[in-house]
């Protein structure tokens, strides 16, 4: 798809972002609230056939961050959906493995490191911490004392 | 009385020594053919993120190299990319190309590495020897280079850390040429077996869909018809100025695969000539004083695939967020569609296809709990092997030998 395409087409999700960040190096960042984040890339994926390339998780001071980073390699453009995430104390966000089965590990690694639920993702198991790793620590948090 | 239906699962691991990474695959098999595949890793999370965010941004390229040794020039080319972007500098343009050659000549030993271990698995040692033999003058170059043959550890924010030796370019040229012949009559030798056709045909198929699903990269994705890049489609380094092509192949199988790496063999030994010949003057190097607030996403084509770096600064010495992805995260998970329904003999192969030097690791065990019977090592190079031996005995090939090629 071209650059011009794109934008365009990226503007239909307006209704759903709070905000858009474009960089002169063809990196595009659409901000949105975790409850709209699986639509954004649903709409990504399926609509508009961008490749997934990985999630970033971060703990922000006053919030959680998902970042899902999507590519369009016609014109290497990255579009990145970032999800912001409220609740500090039961972060919960829409799993995007239904339709993308190339998110499943990196969203059990998020749940893993950082305790972010993923709603409706179908194999929520441990991927990086061990089976006698205790409940309850998040080694990627920064108040993790490890 | 309530009965249970066991499957009988193979477990494969889960240590894996040539990967740097434990790994460990359960595959439910009916007969000998597999039905399910379950990857459990992590056994030696070496928390490389976390560890980023306590060093300086200085300090993270040679932290990175050592994600893995074969990749060691992509990692930390793709994260100074990222704070590059960060930072809105730009090298000047004979760090670029000091950036081109080290990663296509990692490129070279690497897929020289891989066509080995494919040979080696299903029985074909003499490829294994003279493939690795082959690489060895690449890893003389990147040692003459660099200093090292791995870990080049010559890249930093804003350039190169050493130049490349002055008066060294007439003996890259020469070596390129003797690495280019020789590799042309691997490729022929391998291109032209009617052994391999009958024994990587059909084998280990990944469709396109499937591989659009799962988002594999490199090679993987390229195998399977999809048609990707980074070095064409988001250039970095100095790809751009640079004559070469993107290989693909659209059967998906482990031929498929073969072929991709071997003929991108060629064009990374173009792309070195290139930029060997037209290597700019200049300084190697700028200067950068403060990586300001903000975030990158800095990504390299490494010989496996796609390397993926996002770095977020808040002003200060350290990043307060650096995700990376390696390209066998996306690869790896995509067995599930290409190993269902394919034999176990069939399953060391195609989980070597995507190069994560499957079968090689003297502690892989098979071991199938409905009949207790344990497969290690020597017995999967065994069932791999009897049935390239069983096509050469049906076609009638005489075996490779050492003077064919």
């Amino acid at each position: 798809m071209e650059q011009q395409e794109l934008e365009s087409r990226l503007s239909q999700m307006e209704g759903k972002l709070i905000g858009t960040q474009q960089t002169k190096n063809n990196r595009i960042f659409l901000l949105c609230e975790a409850e709209k984040c699986s639509d954004v890339c649903r709409f990504l994926f399926e609509e508009l056939s961008l490749r997934f390339v990985i999630s970033t998780g971060i703990d922000a001071d006053d919030c959680f961050e998902v970042l899902h980073h999507f590519s369009n390699d016609q014109t290497g453009c990255m579009v990145t959906v970032k999800a912001f995430i409220r609740d500090r104390t039961k972060p919960s966000i829409g799993s995007i493995t239904p339709f993308v089965p190339a998110a499943e590990w990196i969203e059990r690694e998020m749940h893993d490191v950082l305790g972010i639920d993923f709603e409706n993702h179908p194999n929520m198991r441990r991927l990086i911490l061990c089976d006698d790793w205790p409940e309850g620590v998040y080694p990627l948090r920064k108040d993790a004392k490890l | 009385m309530s009965e249970t239906v066991k499957k009988p699962i193979l477990a494969v691991g889960p240590f894996h020594p040539l990967q740097e990474e434990m790994e460990f695959f359960q595959l439910t098999v009916d007969g000998e053919k597999v039905t399910d595949i379950d990857v459990r890793l992590s056994y030696n999370h070496r928390g490389i993120e976390k560890l980023s965010e306590t060093l300086q941004f200085d300090q993270i390229p040679y932290l990175v190299s050592r994600i893995c040794g074969i990749c060691s020039a992509s990692h930390p080319l793709a994260y100074v990319q990222a704070v590059e972007e960060i930072a809105g500098v730009k090298p000047p343009e004979r760090a670029l190309y000091v950036r081109t050659i080290i990663n296509e000549l990692e490129r070279i030993h690497s897929h020289l590495l891989w066509v080995g271990l494919g040979g080696h698995f299903i029985g074909y040692d003499t490829v294994f020897m003279w493939a690795w033999k082959y690489r060895e003058p690449v890893l003389d170059l990147l040692e003459e280079i660099t200093g090292n043959r791995n870990n080049y550890g010559n890249v930093k924010i804003g350039g190169c850390r050493e130049d490349i030796p002055e008066g060294i370019e007439p003996k890259i040229l020469k070596e390129l040429d003797t690495i280019e012949k020789k590799t042309e009559m691997l490729t022929k030798a391998i291109l032209d077996d009617p052994v391999l056709h009958a024994r990587l045909k059909g084998v280990g198929v990944l469709s396109k869909k499937d591989a659009v699903r799962y988002a594999v990269t490199g090679p993987t994705a390229r195998g399977s018809g999809v048609d990707i890049d980074v070095r064409r489609d988001d250039p970095y380094a100095a790809y751009a100025d640079l004559d070469w092509k993107v290989i693909t192949q659209d059967a998906g199988d482990v031929f498929a695969k073969a072929v991709v790496r071997l003929l991108e063999t060629f064009e990374s030994i173009k792309i070195v000539r290139q930029a060997v010949k037209k290597l700019p003057k200049g300084p190697i190097t700028t200067e950068v004083k403060q990586i300001p607030p903000g975030e990158g996403c800095g990504r390299a084509e490494a010989p496996r695939g796609e390397t993926f770096h996002y770095v977020r600064s808040d002003g200060g010495n350290r990043p307060v967020r650096h995700k990376i992805r390696a390209p066998s995260y996306v690869n790896v998970p995509s067995f599930k569609a290409s190993c269902i329904g394919a034999d176990i003999a069939d399953v060391t192969l195609t989980l070597a296809a995507v190069d994560p030097c499957y079968s090689c690791t003297e502690r892989l065990a098979v071991v199938d709990d409905h009949n207790n019977v344990i497969h290690n090592h020597e017995a999967l190079l065994r069932l791999s092997r009897e049935k390239t031996a069983k096509i050469m005995k049906e076609t009638g090939a005489p075996g490779l030998k050492l003077e064919d090629i």
